[in-house]
């Protein structure tokens, strides 16, 4: 069979497609955002009727699967790591109620921070729900975990995770596919109350969860994707999480000697995990993200005796993405002698695009501030944060989505005058109508600029919820028209916008600035599409 | 055979259409292929890079360990020094001599200039003007590519028929105008190992 050249998130994509999928929910972040944008340009998701429109952030996305789950379709929940925390309430909650039609969760982390604020770990949320978790160690092994997943959820009546790391969700290679699954019909559960989690009835779930631990355990040691490989020196005996494996097994051209733990698929399984301690005292943990096998693994090996290095003893660094190289100092091998890039080469960090409207919006901002300053500009999230660098050097903060008005809030009460904050479009329909009702709830006299370029710029201009909707979001939620102003950031309105801000700054309330200019880029790709 | 290629510019220079066209070449010729992107807050007139591995045997890691590299493929001159760390001791440096100034501190360009004239294997090409006489300063990428086309063990008629397939959709004039790149490319290259 012909192999597709895919990347990794799109061959999670196409692989829901052939088990079946009847939707997919989301909200874009790097590096998931492709798995979403594969089904939106896919001919076949189309004439198939799959759901794929982007949600207004990852709890609603969870929740809108887990609807779809209930009526018995196999559905699909990507996002990125920090998604989760967003999600966490009905992922958590998900694994209490079950499912019905079989539902993966996918989360893509990013180790190294190459595009995110950190660089937490979701297989520790996978642990948290009691759920299984697939980590795929090649793209075509993720294309077959999704069908083996979706079977899973529906035999465990359970939630699947999927966990991949930026380098399997952004690198390319063939996969060959299967044959296609149809859609499930639409039938509900067999238990009415399976979904409500009163405490009688959540009590009873929870035990049902804690119950089937040792069967999602039995699956991963049986069902293929974890394995054993022996070796012939058993003076070290290595367990390879994920991609780590790859990294592993380049050092050795493909012939490990040690024997070898491959690790796919959580719980991790103890017998496979004896069988070593069994052949080895000395224990290696490669693993992409935080040291969870290692932590674990105490209470898995027996308490004397054994040496487990990894992570927490620094044999690996404890922050950061692996790499091939990063594994073979781990391993004690010897290092080629490498080239240095000299002296004159410099950094080129990102940067706002030539005419981006952002620019005009702060400089606008740090023109209106002057005379109070010093001012504290709480941001959020998205293309805009980067007037964190010179030569904008405009904002304090970047958290969490929504963050910037919450904060901005949390400052005022503390008694800071001035309180200002940025946010996107986006970002201000994913996490910040919340908390912008708390604002004007309080009247809380702060400035809230929402730098609307009608898109979600960051993750490459998908569709924002906020659309076409921010002014009467913001009035729905009871602020006064007076106190709502649109401008245009361009230069030729510098002096005009700049006159608006300094008004709003004295105001004695809540004020909403909403500056409207399209990004260039996706006014570029729309007319490029026409 | 196995092939590791870096391939190095700055956002929206078009490495990942380098990338496209390579791999689409590789899975016609039965080659194992693996290539690592970068996508998302780099892509704003940072410093982007790719990693691709071509191979006759199935290829293990995505990321080519440092020192084991054997091209770097750059459409910038600055960003082909970046990373020579991934280069091993006898491989090429092949980069465009036209530089992407979006910095304050961008180097010297005489500087600049001795340290690429320094690499004892190297293929250095303006291909921005070569691009432009060809028609369009756009297609400098693929005059790149071509001037990579010794280092690949992928013949020059399979990159062609790719970037064929590769730009098709886009019609008659564009495809030729990219191979015309792609070829003006590969002859300088090979005028160039010759000597
Ligand atoms: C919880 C969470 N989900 C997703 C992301 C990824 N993300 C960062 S910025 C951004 C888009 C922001 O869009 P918008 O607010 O419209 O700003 P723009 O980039 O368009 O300027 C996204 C999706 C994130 N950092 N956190
Ligand atoms: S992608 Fe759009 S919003 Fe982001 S910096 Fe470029 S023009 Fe501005």
């Amino acid at each position: 069979m012909q192999k597709r050249l895919l990347l990794g998130d799109e061959v999670i994509a196409q692989a829901a497609i052939d088990a079946g999928l009847s939707g997919i929910y989301g909200y874009p972040g790097t590096p998931s955002t492709e798995i979403m944008e594969y089904v939106q340009a896919s001919e076949e998701a189309a004439e198939k009727h799959i759901h794929c429109r982007w949600s207004a952030n990852e709890k609603t996305a969870m929740e809108a699967a887990l609807g779809m789950s209930y009526c018995g379709k196999r559905t699909m929940v990507c996002m990125k790591h920090v998604g989760m925390n967003v999600a966490a309430d009905a992922f958590i909650n998900s694994a209490i109620t079950g499912v019905n039609g079989g539902l993966i969760v996918v989360v893509a982390d990013d180790p190294s921070m190459h595009s995110s604020q950190n660089e937490q770990d979701s297989r520790f949320y996978g642990q948290f729900a009691l759920i299984t978790v697939l980590e795929p160690s090649s793209q075509q092994e993720a294309y077959d975990m999704v069908f083996y997943g979706f079977e899973l959820s529906e035999k465990t009546g359970l939630p699947v995770m999927m966990r991949i790391t930026t380098r399997m969700a952004h690198s390319r290679t063939g996969v060959a596919l299967r044959e296609k699954r149809a859609q499930n019909e639409l039938h509900l559960p067999a238990d009415p109350r399976q979904f409500v989690l009163l405490p009688a009835l959540a009590r009873i779930r929870y035990k049902k969860l804690i119950s089937q631990q040792a069967e999602l355990t039995q699956e991963a040691e049986s069902a293929g994707f974890n394995l054993f490989n022996e070796g012939q020196d058993n003076s070290l005996g290595i367990i390879a999480c994920g991609i780590a494996y790859n990294y592993l097994m380049e050092n050795f051209s493909g012939k490990c000697p040690y024997p070898v733990v491959k690790l796919s698929q959580y719980p991790v399984p103890a017998a496979m995990i004896a069988r070593l301690t069994e052949k080895c005292r000395k224990i290696l943990v490669l693993e992409e993200g935080y040291p969870v096998v290692e932590s674990q693994l105490k209470g898995l090996i027996p308490p004397e005796g054994f040496t487990v290095s990894g992570r927490l003893d620094g044999t690996v660094p404890r922050d950061g993405e692996l790499t091939p190289d990063l594994v073979a100092v781990a391993l004690g091998l010897q290092q080629t002698a490498i080239r240095t890039a000299p002296e004159l080469v410099t950094n080129r960090p990102p940067a706002f695009c030539k005419g981006c409207g952002h620019t005009d919006v702060f400089l606008a901002l740090n023109d209106a501030v002057k005379e109070y300053a010093p001012v504290c500009v709480f941001s959020d999230i998205g293309c805009y944060t980067l007037a964190a660098l010179p030569p904008h050097l405009s904002i304090n903060s970047c958290v969490d989505m929504g963050a910037s008005i919450t904060m901005a809030k949390g400052a005022y009460d503390a008694g800071l005058l001035h309180a200002t904050a940025v946010i996107g479009d986006s970002t201000f329909a994913h996490s910040g109508m919340t908390g912008l009702l708390d604002v004007i709830i309080e009247n809380t006299p702060i400035t809230i600029i929402i730098s609307d370029n009608l898109t979600t710029g960051m993750t490459g201009g998908q569709a924002s919820s906020a659309y076409g909707a921010i002014e009467n979001i913001c009035l729905g939620l009871g602020l006064p028209a007076e106190r709502l102003k649109v401008l245009t950031p361009l230069k030729k309105y510098h002096d005009e916008n700049v006159a608006v801000l300094r008004e709003a700054m004295q105001y004695e309330g809540t004020c909403v600035i909403v500056f409207r200019r399209e990004c260039v880029q996706t006014a570029a790709r729309r007319v490029r599409t026409k | 055979m196995k092939t590791d290629i870096i391939l190095a510019g700055v956002g929206g220079q078009g490495i990942l259409s380098i990338a496209t066209v390579i791999g689409l070449a590789a899975v016609n010729n039965n080659l194992y292929i693996k290539q690592a992107e970068v996508h998302g807050m780099s892509q704003r007139g940072g410093a982007v890079y790719s990693h691709l591995r071509l191979s006759d045997s199935p290829v293990a890691s995505d990321l080519i360990p440092l020192g084991k590299g054997d091209v770097i493929l750059s459409v910038e001159p600055m960003e082909a020094l970046r990373y020579l760390p991934y280069l091993n001791p006898t491989g090429w440096v092949v980069t465009n001599t036209h530089p992407f100034i979006n910095i304050g501190n961008y180097p010297d360009s005489a500087a600049l200039t001795e340290q690429l004239q320094a690499l004892d294997r190297r293929v250095l090409v303006d291909a921005d003007a070569l691009a432009t006489e060809c028609g369009n300063v756009k297609a400098s990428n693929i005059v790149m590519l071509g001037a990579a086309i010794p280092f690949l063990d992928i013949p020059y008629e399979q990159l062609e028929a790719a970037v064929r397939g590769i730009f098709g959709r886009k019609g008659e004039e564009i495809v030729d105008l990219n191979i015309h790149a792609l070829k003006t490319g590969f002859e300088i290259a090979q005028q160039q190992t010759k000597a």
